[in-house]
């Protein structure tokens, strides 16, 4: 398929593909077994200026968008999405800044993530706040010129890694879905702590921890937009990101097609490769056909996204729950298609298999975003009726 | 200090062909890479460039298309890139191509350091570094390793060889050329790839470079290839056999007889 990229889309595609095939491949069961944050690779993304991809130009970027970082994301996925979310995160650490910064956060923090010497994160999540993210009881509490923050986030993607860290975290209790605000809190900052990394069913080489808020005292002018803006910047932050979830997705998915393509052809079972049983080529052609339906879905929502469209959260919301279940699907059969071979670890699909489980749970799990689009749904619907 | 790195275009060797009738190799339809060995080359010389400041050429003789070449080094970090191109340098062997480099070297004019890849990939013959010092008159130190120091005036290097290194120092200018242990070459940037796409690459024909018409092309190239082969190792081992005093005394008259 065509998808009509620019010169410059192509050429970050292709190196994105060579770094996937020439770096990230052969290394990618080891990093899955040691569960090893993978610094060496994020050095080689920096140096391949993919992390000023969806920066804009006047603070050290390279001035794309949700597209360009989608691209990334889902050729680094189809060899490691372990490394692919490690760098994605980066982005969904910084579009709040890049959303809802001040001029200055922005010139103070963006150019370094661009350059990717310094990792971002984003901290929404706690043990009682997954998909209620109204639940959250970490708070931030003005004394003078400094916010005082404390509690404790829960499976923070890049924790411990990242230097910098955008947190919701409740500023004022009695106003409800109003009364949260996001921060800006680097590493280093007295009363900042990590907790243990998690021990995880796939996308190992990625980073989980606890981020733990002890009297972290923060400058005030580290809160991004106003005082209540905290669950806006996070959904409107999610509406740019989820976009790149789908790619993860439709990476893993590709790759695992990739891998399941390969194996027919060269596995002889009753005396012929396995590729000319019709019961292998139907499963084969399904999976091709529903990763490009998700690959055709997600670059749209990405460009629409990108295009500064309003109300873009049914769109996103799409994008990545078709192209998440589609990951799992695929994943699965190509496991199936490998058959025992497939369930070994010499073997890339179980990896991938237990990779795809995340794109339906995590950024809102898969309940959550068809709860979004069919409200949108129905008050659109109000809306025309009027 | 100004580095000039020879890079050569080659038909991608994990898809080479071999024309069984003339022995050479086939180059129609089979996708074109940097020589694999200059890409070592490059990343030392933007290595010595990062650390030492400077400037980094990159230099190549071959068709229009191996502009490109030259636009994958500028990728990487090199600064400029010249492409030596014309009906009359077509058909070089290696004498006549280390005398094309060298007379544009010349012109480029205050190099300190010309760092080409151990061989290439196609004609694998290594002759073009040493030929170059041999045309410019200055040092050559063929499979260097590493680079242990440099100033503006000499280089020390470690030099491969078949039974271990040898540490060696020149006097600059010179030729090195460099063996794959010395480093781990680059990808391109993305910054680095829009620059090279928008990057003027300097085309000089014989004129320019002031060649002499009877050393340059097919007329400066008295090679002919007979046959290409592997030269077979002639070591022969022996076992000595009995009791240990047997064979020792066995060995030393062996020794002895040396
Ligand atoms: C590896 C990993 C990385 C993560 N990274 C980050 C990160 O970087 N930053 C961050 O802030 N968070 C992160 N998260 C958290 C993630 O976003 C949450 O896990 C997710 O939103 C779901 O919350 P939960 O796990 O508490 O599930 P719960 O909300 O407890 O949901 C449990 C089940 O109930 C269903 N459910 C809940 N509510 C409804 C409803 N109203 N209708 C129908 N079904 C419902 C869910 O769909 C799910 O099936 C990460 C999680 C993981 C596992």
């Amino acid at each position: 398929m065509d998808y009509f990229l620019t010169e410059e889309q192509q050429m970050i595609k292709e190196l994105a593909a060579r770094i996937a095939d020439e770096k990230i491949k052969p290394v990618a069961a080891e990093l899955d077994e040691k569960e090893e944050f993978p610094w060496e690779l994020m050095e080689v993304l920096a140096e391949s200026d993919l992390f000023a991809v969806w920066v804009p130009e006047e603070y050290g970027g390279l001035g794309g968008g949700v597209f360009e970082q989608a691209l990334v994301v889902e050729e680094l996925s189809r060899a490691c999405s372990g490394v692919a979310v490690s760098y994605a995160a980066s982005g969904l650490g910084s579009f709040p800044i890049l959303m809802f910064g001040s001029e200055a956060q922005k010139q103070q923090y963006m150019p370094d993530i661009a350059n990717g010497k310094r990792l971002a994160a984003f901290a929404l999540t706690e043990a009682g706040a997954g998909s209620d993210v109204s639940g959250i009881t970490t708070t931030a509490t003005l004394d003078g010129d400094e916010y005082v923050l404390n509690g404790t986030k829960q499976w923070i993607t890049n924790g411990g890694e990242a230097d910098i860290y955008t947190v919701i975290a409740v500023t004022d209790k009695t106003k409800g879905a109003r009364g949260a605000s996001a921060f800006i809190v680097e590493k280093g900052t007295p009363g900042l702590s990590f907790g243990k990394k998690e021990k995880k069913l796939g996308i190992r080489a990625s980073s989980t921890t606890e981020v733990i808020f002890e009297n972290c005292r923060i400058p005030k002018e580290n809160r991004l937009g106003r005082e209540g803006m905290g669950f806006i910047i996070a959904m409107k932050t999610f509406d740019k990101t989820r976009p790149g979830i789908g790619a993860q997705a439709v990476g893993i998915a590709q790759g695992a097609l990739d891998e399941a393509v390969q194996y027919a052809r060269q596995r002889v079972q009753f005396d012929q490769p396995i590729s000319s049983f019709q019961g292998i080529q139907f499963m084969l052609a399904d999976m091709a056909t529903q990763v490009e339906a998700a690959r055709a879905l997600v670059y749209s929502v990405a460009r629409l996204v990108d295009s500064g469209a309003r109300d873009v959260s049914k769109a996103a919301a799409m994008a990545k729950l078709f192209a998440s279940d589609v990951c799992m699907k695929v994943t699965v059969d190509a496991v199936q298609i490998l058959g025992g071979y497939g369930y070994m670890r010499e073997y890339p699909v179980e990896k991938m298999m237990r990779d795809a489980k995340i794109t339906q749970i995590y950024e809102g799990t898969n309940q959550i975003q068809r709860s979004i689009i069919a409200l949108e749904l129905i008050k659109e619907a109000a809306r025309k009726s009027k | 200090m100004h580095i000039v790195v020879c890079i050569k275009q080659v038909p991608d060797p994990s898809q080479a062909r071999i024309d069984r009738e003339t022995g050479m190799v086939i180059r129609e339809g089979v996708d074109k890479i940097t020589n694999p060995f200059d890409l070592y080359a490059l990343e030392e010389a933007l290595r010595l460039k990062e650390a030492q400041g400077g400037k980094v050429t990159a230099l190549s003789m071959g068709p229009p298309a191996a502009a490109e070449v030259l636009r994958d080094a500028i990728a990487m970090g090199v600064d400029h890139g010249v492409l030596l191109s014309a009906r009359g340098f077509a058909g070089a062997d290696t004498l006549a191509t280390s005398y094309t480099l060298a007379q544009a070297i010349r012109r480029l004019a205050d190099v300190h350091l010309i760092i080409c890849g151990k061989q290439a990939a196609d004609g694998d013959t290594a002759q073009v570094g040493p030929g170059l010092a041999a045309n410019l008159d200055i040092p050559h130190i063929t499979q260097v390793r590493k680079i242990a120091q440099i100033t503006k005036e000499s280089l020390q290097v470690e030099r491969l060889t078949d039974t271990g290194y040898e540490a060696i120092e020149v006097n600059l200018p010179a030729v090195i050329t460099v063996v794959k242990e010395i480093n781990e070459p680059r990808l391109p940037g993305l910054r680095g790839m829009m620059r090279a796409k928008k990057a003027e690459i300097q085309v000089w024909g014989p004129e320019e470079i002031d060649a002499d018409e009877t050393r340059i092309g097919l007329k400066g190239s008295p090679t002919q290839v007979w046959r290409t082969f592997e030269p077979e190792i002639h070591r022969k081992g022996e076992m000595l056999t009995g009791t240990p005093s047997e064979q020792a005394a066995a060995l030393w008259e062996r020794l002895r007889a040396l």
